[in-house]
């Protein structure tokens, strides 16, 4: 009896996990919370798919013949896991589950402008997945993430037309979603809170949800034309059919490659979060990493064609693409050095999300510093297709996104649960997975630069001690990436109650909101009358 | 929010004007004008563009952000087409490499490596 007198006692009351029970409640709600805890479950599902995909294709790779797998199944297995990772886990990572969850806690809004159009946005959301996983079941699609043209249209056996489909249908659940906080943002902001008020997060998913409104209708109407091409033998990216197939590579990029921007600015709104946070110190240059946000994304639209200078793009064209693809460094190096800067002198604690966002800006740092290979016209060709550009992309995606989306679940999360998990455990996860992206993923860049091209499921022997160590970091990071899944989930019943603030956070979701919040956010409209990040 | 109240002789208007322009597009597809052929098409295309968008989706009378947002759109996708058009249009400056060929070009004893 004494040791129960000593445990701590939650005062019953009602929030928006216990305000309503049952599948119904869950199905049918249009509480943003929920709908971003619905999008939680989902994504976390497609990450596990697309990532048993990729320690497929890592375990073939321990041997230069490549005994585990057959070519064809290789070539289906790294489709999948770029298509899942892609557009259903990395789309949808930040901005539909954090995003969700907390714009209109950030700005003291009671929902989102539209709920309704919110839960449709799921439900499409699952729709395209669902046609994706016939896709896979039936018998899969080997034509890569990109869908290239003429493979896609002429060659390729798989159900490209049901993945295209898959696509398709999943755009307009970005499309919806953008249009949704677009509008919240605009229009529901509480009383106070001016624009430069705005928590650094709110910013980046304003950005994000322009590309996603300008991005994806282009990605959609190519997965049509491509779908015609295919079905009907309509000409427009068949040269034999008065087509080009640069085309299909101009419109993929197009989409393409602010998507990759999609996947990364609202990981760096979440870093902005944590660093003042975790730094007890106001950000850096508020107004540069805020407008560094909305330069990224109009950069973004105008960098594509430095996917294509080994294409039979014009030379001359692919001389703007390189420059302007120089300039997209310097708004993310503003970001990078603010943050930096925000931390020096601060008084810094190693708490796990802050592990998350240290880690984000390494990582960031050298997927960004790769970049300017990549889009250097003379270097780009030896390294094209290689492994390099693999190791680029994953510490920018890998590296950079789901760093900064697992610090933001582990930062937020007493305040989406009322719980706090054991942040030992969590600090130990982060640096497993530290270290295991890190084993995975740098050897591929030394793999590149010595000519390893990448989609092969054969090397020559002498690349295999690499690829052995990038195996073994791969099956480290996997175990990093289910710590957290079972401690996490062991919270929401075991994890001692986190209280309204245990972080000591500045921002309208962390002063004005109980954890968890209740179903309406806040018992009365907040008037803000103070800065962002106000840590004195 | 309340929609601005249009009177419906507008729409009939509007609606005459569309019927009247796509009659000149099939009109004009009977007359051969060069490579001027795709450019009225499409200039009359944009004409009927510019009425429903104006008219038909209100933005003539929408606030200033919601012209906003519609003016980015097309300024994006002539985004799209300028940019990939200075790829195309800029092809052919690159000379062919010495010892190729093009499919059209007979081959050449100066053309042989």
């Amino acid at each position: 009896m004494a040791t129960a007198a000593l445990e701590p006692q939650v005062e019953f009351r009602t929030h928006y996990l216990n305000h309503a029970y049952g599948i119904k409640s869950w199905l049918l709600t249009t509480d943003h919370k929920r709908i971003a805890l619905l999008y939680l479950a989902s994504v976390t599902f497609f990450f596990f798919v697309g990532g048993a995909a990729a320690v497929l294709m890592r375990l073939n790779l321990l041997e230069p013949t490549g005994s585990l797998l057959e070519p064809a199944t290789y070539n289906k297995l790294f489709s999948m896991h770029g298509i899942v990772m892609i557009f259903f886990f990395l789309a949808p990572a930040v901005p539909a589950v954090l995003g969700n969850f907390l714009i209109p806690l950030m700005i003291g809004a009671r929902d989102v402008a539209f709920p309704r159009l919110n839960l449709l946005s799921w439900y499409i959301f699952m729709l395209g997945g669902a046609i994706l996983m016939y896709a896979v079941i039936a018998g899969g699609v080997d034509t890569g993430w990109t869908f290239y043209t003429p493979l896609s249209t002429s060659y390729a056996t798989g159900n490209v037309v049901a993945a295209a489909m898959g696509v398709f249908v999943s755009g307009f659940s970005s499309i919806l979603t953008g249009l949704n906080f677009i509008v919240t943002i605009h229009k529901m902001r509480a009383p106070g809170l001016t624009w430069f008020r705005l928590p650094l997060f709110i910013w980046s998913m304003y950005a994000t949800s322009c590309i996603f409104i300008l991005a994806m209708p282009v990605i959609a109407i190519t997965m049509v034309l491509l779908a015609l091409e295919r079905l009907f033998h309509v000409g427009i990216f068949d040269p034999s059919l008065g087509g080009d197939p640069i085309l299909f590579q101009h419109l993929f990029w197009f989409f393409g490659h602010p998507e990759v921007y999609v996947l990364i600015l609202p990981s760096m709104g979440v870093i902005s979060e944590l660093v003042p946070c975790f730094s007890k110190k106001r950000i850096f240059g508020y107004s540069f990493v805020a407008f560094s946000s909305v330069a990224i994304a109009a950069i973004s639209f105008l960098v594509w064609g430095h996917h294509m200078f080994v294409s039979g793009q014009s030379v001359y064209a692919g001389l703007v693409f390189s420059a302007l693809s120089f300039a997209v460094a310097i708004p993310s190096a503003i970001k990078v050095f603010n943050w930096t800067a925000t931390m020096y002198k601060g008084s810094v604690s190693y708490s796990a999300p802050m592990l998350y966002a240290i880690g984000f800006i390494g990582l960031f740092t050298m997927g960004g510093l790769t970049g300017l290979f990549l889009a250097s016209l003379a270097t780009d060709v030896h390294l094209h297709d290689t492994y390099f550009v693999i190791a680029h992309f994953h510490y920018i995606m890998v590296g950079g996104a789901v760093m900064g989306y697992l610090g933001g679940i582990h930062f937020w999360w007493p305040k989406m649960t009322g719980r706090l998990y054991p942040d030992g455990w969590a600090r130990f996860a982060a640096g497993v997975i530290f270290v295991g992206f890190n084993l995975t993923f740098f050897p591929q860049y030394v793999l590149g630069y010595l000519g390893m091209p990448r989609r092969y499921p054969v090397y020559p022997p002498e690349f295999q001690v690499l690829n052995v160590m990038s195996t073994a970091g791969a099956s480290i990071l996997g175990i990093g990436y289910l710590i957290p899944l079972v401690y996490l989930i062991w919270s929401m019943r075991y994890g001692p109650p986190a209280g309204q603030n245990p972080w000591g956070a500045k921002g309208l979701e962390w002063e004005k909101a109980l954890s968890p919040p209740p179903p309406e956010n806040f018992e009365e409209t907040p008037v803000v009358t103070e800065e962002a990040y106000n840590y004195g | 929010m309340a929609g601005h109240i249009v009177p419906a002789r507008t729409y009939f208007l509007v609606f005459a004007a569309l019927v009247v322009l796509t009659a000149v597009t099939t009109a004009v597809a009977f007359v051969d004008l060069g490579p001027l052929n795709t450019v009225v098409a499409l200039a009359i295309a944009v004409c009927k563009a510019c009425l429903v968008v104006l008219f038909f989706m209100h933005v003539k009378y929408a606030p200033g952000l919601t012209r906003v947002v519609v003016v980015t759109g097309f300024l994006w996708l002539a985004l799209l087409i300028g940019i990939s058009l200075s790829d195309v249009v800029t092809r052919p400056w690159t000379p062919i490499p010495q010892g190729w060929q093009t499919s059209s070009a007979s081959p050449s004893p100066a053309n042989q490596p």
